[in-house]
C-alpha cells in the first residue's frame, strides 16, 4: 500500500499527542509512514508509533516558526517525494498549516476528519461533523494527492508491537526571505494550568455556579481529577473565568475521555463544543436541562451540594486506589 | 489600507438541520440565516483599521441571492461597498479561488475573515486564500497591531499564546476577544438599503471535494440519571470508575 506521510508538530521538543495519533491512523493503513519534522525530533518516540521513515526538513530559515516558510517546505518535499496522502493533527497549528501546503499542492484538503474510510484503490473519504456535530458528512475527495486533517482524541495513539528500524534522511527546502513574511516571536505560556484542548478530562462550569468565587469548586474537583478547568461562554462573557477556558461555539472545540459539566444548562453552542466526547457527565438541578440528554451519568442537584462531595468520594477512591 | 473583509451566511447556531431518507441530502427548509459571528468581529476590525490608517473597506460575500441581506448589515456597520458573487455551488477551495481573485483585483493589502464558518466549521480559509495569493495569513487573531506594513498579532494556541510579526500584504482570521463589534443604527441601516451592491461573475473552479453523504450522529449515550443523595453521588463516582473507566 502506498505511502502515507505524517506531519510531526512539536513544542519544545516535545511531539503533540495529535501527531502521534495521526502516526497510529496511518500505520493501521500502511507498512510505509513517513513522518515529516522540522529539524531534530525524538526517533525512538515516531518508530515507537508507527513511524517507518523519518524525514528531517532543514533550511536555516526554518530555525523561527513560519507557516508560510513550513507549508512551502513540506509542498516541495511532498512533491519529490510522490507522497499522495498526507496526514496532520488539527491542532492549532495544524489547522494552519495544512490548508495552507495543500493549496501549494493542488491537493483536496479534508478538515476535522472523526473517521478514515479506506476506499479499495488505496485512498480514502473521511467522516466529518458539519454544522456544529448536528450532521455528519462522508466527504470524496476528488483530487490525486489529499491533505487530511485528524481532529485530536479521536484516533487513539497506540504503541506498535515491533517498532521498526528507522531510515533517517534530511531534506533541505529552496527558501529565501520572501517566503517567512510571518513567523512566530514569542509564546506565552499559562503555567501550571492544563489547556482544554489538552486534557484527557475537563471539569467545567456554568451559570449556575452562581459567581466566579464558587468556581474554586469546579477547581477543587478538577484538582482531584488532574482535569483542566471549562467554562461556559455565560461566564465567560460575565468576566467570572478567561476566553481560553471558554468551551463552545465561539470557544473551543474539545474532545476529551470525560467531560464534566457543572451548572450548565446545555445551550446548543455549547454541545457544539463537547459533544464528541468520549464521556459525558453532568450536575444541574434542572432535571429538564439539555444537557442531561447528551449526558451519559447525571446527577439532578444543586451544585453547591453535590460538588464538595463528588471531590471528597473522588479523592477517596483515587487514594485507596495509590495504595 | 485596501481591506477585504469576506463574510459568509450561515444557518444560525439553533437551526435544527436535518438529512434527507437516502443521505442525499440536509433538509435546510424554513432554516434562518444569519451573518456568520465571527465574521462581525472581521468587520469590526476592518472599520477599525480603516478609522485609524485611512484607506477604503469593502465587505465581500459568495453565496446565494438572500446572501446580499449580510452586505446590507456590512454596509450598515459603515463598510465604503459591498460585492457579491452568485454562487451555491462551489467548495471551500472554490470559495478562496474566487476570494484570492477579487482581493487581487482591488489590490488588497488586508484580508480579513472569521476564524471559522459556523455551517462547515473548517478554519481554512485564510491559510487557503494565503496560500492563492502567495502572502502571509495569520488564523485566529485575538489582537492585532498595524504600524506601516508591519504587523503584530496575538492568538491563543494550547496552553498560552502566541506573538507573531507578520508583514502586509496579509490575511488574517479574527477570534472572538479581539473587539466588540458595534451595532448599526437605525438610520445606517436604512442607509444601507440603498447602497448599491456590485455583483461579480463566480469563477468557476474545479471542486476539490464532494459531500457523498450526511447522517444525523445517532449518540449512543448511556444516559443515567441519578439523584443528589449521597448514596447516588457515591454510584455516579462507581460508574465513572467501574463502568465507563474513565476516572
Amino acid at each position: 500500500m502506498a505511502s502515507i506521510a505524517v506531519y510531526i508538530e512539536q513544542r519544545a521538543g516535545t511531539i503533540k499527542r495529535a501527531s502521534l495519533e495521526a502516526l497510529t491512523a496511518a500505520r493501521a493503513h500502511t507498512t510505509d509512514v513517513v513522518a515529516l519534522v522540522v529539524g531534530q525530533s525524538d526517533t525512538d518516540v515516531l518508530a515507537r508509533y508507527g513511524a517507518t521513515k523519518v524525514v528531517q526538513l532543514v533550511h536555516p530559515l526554518l530555525t523561527e516558526y513560519s507557516s508560510q516558510a513550513v507549508a512551502r517546505a513540506i509542498a516541495q518535499h511532498v512533491t519529490a517525494a510522490g507522497y499522495s496522502t498526507v496526514f496532520i493533527g488539527a491542532t492549532s497549528q495544524g489547522k494552519e498549516l495544512a490548508p495552507r501546503f495543500a493549496a501549494i499542492l493542488n491537493a483536496a484538503y479534508l478538515p476535522d476528519c472523526i473517521e478514515l474510510l479506506p476506499r479499495p484503490d488505496g485512498r480514502f473519504n473521511v467522516v466529518r461533523p458539519l454544522y456544529a456535530g448536528k450532521v455528519r458528512a462522508t466527504v470524496e475527495p476528488l483530487t490525486e494527492r489529499i491533505v487530511i486533517a485528524l481532529r485530536p482524541n479521536m484516533f487513539t495513539a497506540r504503541p506498535v508491537d515491533a517498532p521498526t528500524q528507522l531510515t533517517v534522511t534530511t531534506f533541505e527546502p529552496t527558501l529565501s526571505e520572501s517566503d517567512r513574511r510571518v513567523v512566530v516571536k514569542s509564546i506565552e505560556r499559562n503555567e501550571g494550568k492544563l489547556d482544554v484542548l489538552e486534557a484527557d478530562i475537563i471539569v467545567s462550569g456554568g451559570r449556575g455556579m452562581k459567581g466566579p468565587e464558587h468556581f474554586a469548586l469546579v477547581e477543587e474537583l478538577a484538582s482531584v481529577l488532574g482535569a483542566a478547568v471549562g467554562a461556559s461562554r455565560a461566564v465567560v462573557d460575565a468576566g467570572w473565568r478567561p476566553h481560553g477556558e471558554q468551551v463552545g461555539q465561539t470557544g473551543k472545540t474539545v474532545s476529551p475521555n470525560l467531560y464534566i459539566a457543572c451548572g450548565i444548562s446545555g445551550a446548543v453552542q455549547h454541545l457544539a463544543g463537547m459533544s464528541s466526547s468520549k464521556v459525558i457527565a453532568a450536575i444541574n438541578k434542572d432535571k429538564d436541562a439539555p444537557i442531561f440528554k447528551v449526558a451519559d451519568y447525571g446527577i439532578v442537584g444543586d451544585v453547591f451540594d453535590v460538588l464538595p462531595k463528588l471531590t471528597k468520594y473522588i479523592k477517596v477512591l483515587k487514594q485507596s486506589a495509590a495504595s | 489600507m485596501n481591506i477585504l473583509v469576506c463574510i459568509s451566511y450561515v444557518p444560525d447556531t439553533a437551526a435544527k438541520i436535518g438529512v434527507s431518507d437516502d443521505g442525499q441530502k440536509l433538509l435546510l427548509d424554513g432554516v434562518k440565516y444569519i451573518l456568520n459571528p465571527y465574521d462581525e468581529f472581521a468587520v469590526e476590525e476592518a472599520l477599525r483599521l480603516r478609522e485609524k490608517h485611512g484607506g477604503k473597506v469593502v465587505a465581500l460575500t459568495i453565496g446565494s441571492e438572500s446572501a446580499k441581506e449580510i452586505l446590507r448589515t456590512a454596509l450598515a456597520m459603515g463598510t465604503d461597498s459591498a460585492a457579491h458573487v452568485a454562487s451555491t455551488t462551489l467548495d471551500s477551495y472554490g470559495v478562496a479561488v474566487n476570494i484570492a481573485a477579487y482581493a487581487r483585483a482591488m489590490n488588497a493589502d488586508l484580508v480579513l475573515l472569521g476564524r471559522q464558518s459556523i455551517d462547515h466549521d473548517s478554519f481554512q480559509m485564510a491559510s487557503t486564500v494565503g496560500a492563492l495569493l502567495d502572502v502571509p495569513s495569520i488564523s485566529i487573531v485575538s489582537k492585532l497591531e498595524i504600524e506601516g506594513t508591519l504587523v503584530r498579532a496575538e492568538r491563543d494556541i494550547e496552553g498560552g499564546k502566541e506573538i507573531l510579526e507578520a508583514e502586509l500584504p496579509l490575511v488574517i482570521s479574527v477570534q472572538k476577544g479581539i473587539n466588540t463589534p458595534r451595532y448599526p443604527k437605525l438610520p445606517d441601516i436604512m442607509k444601507a438599503k440603498s447602497k448599491p451592491i456590485e455583483t461579480v461573475q463566480a469563477q468557476e473552479v474545479t471542486p476539490c471535494t464532494v459531500f457523498r453523504s450526511y447522517q444525523v450522529p445517532q449518540q449512543k449515550r448511556a444516559n443515567i440519571i441519578l439523584s443528589d443523595s449521597d448514596a447516588d453521588i457515591a454510584e455516579f463516582v462507581r460508574l465513572l470508575h467501574e463502568q465507563a473507566k474513565v476516572i
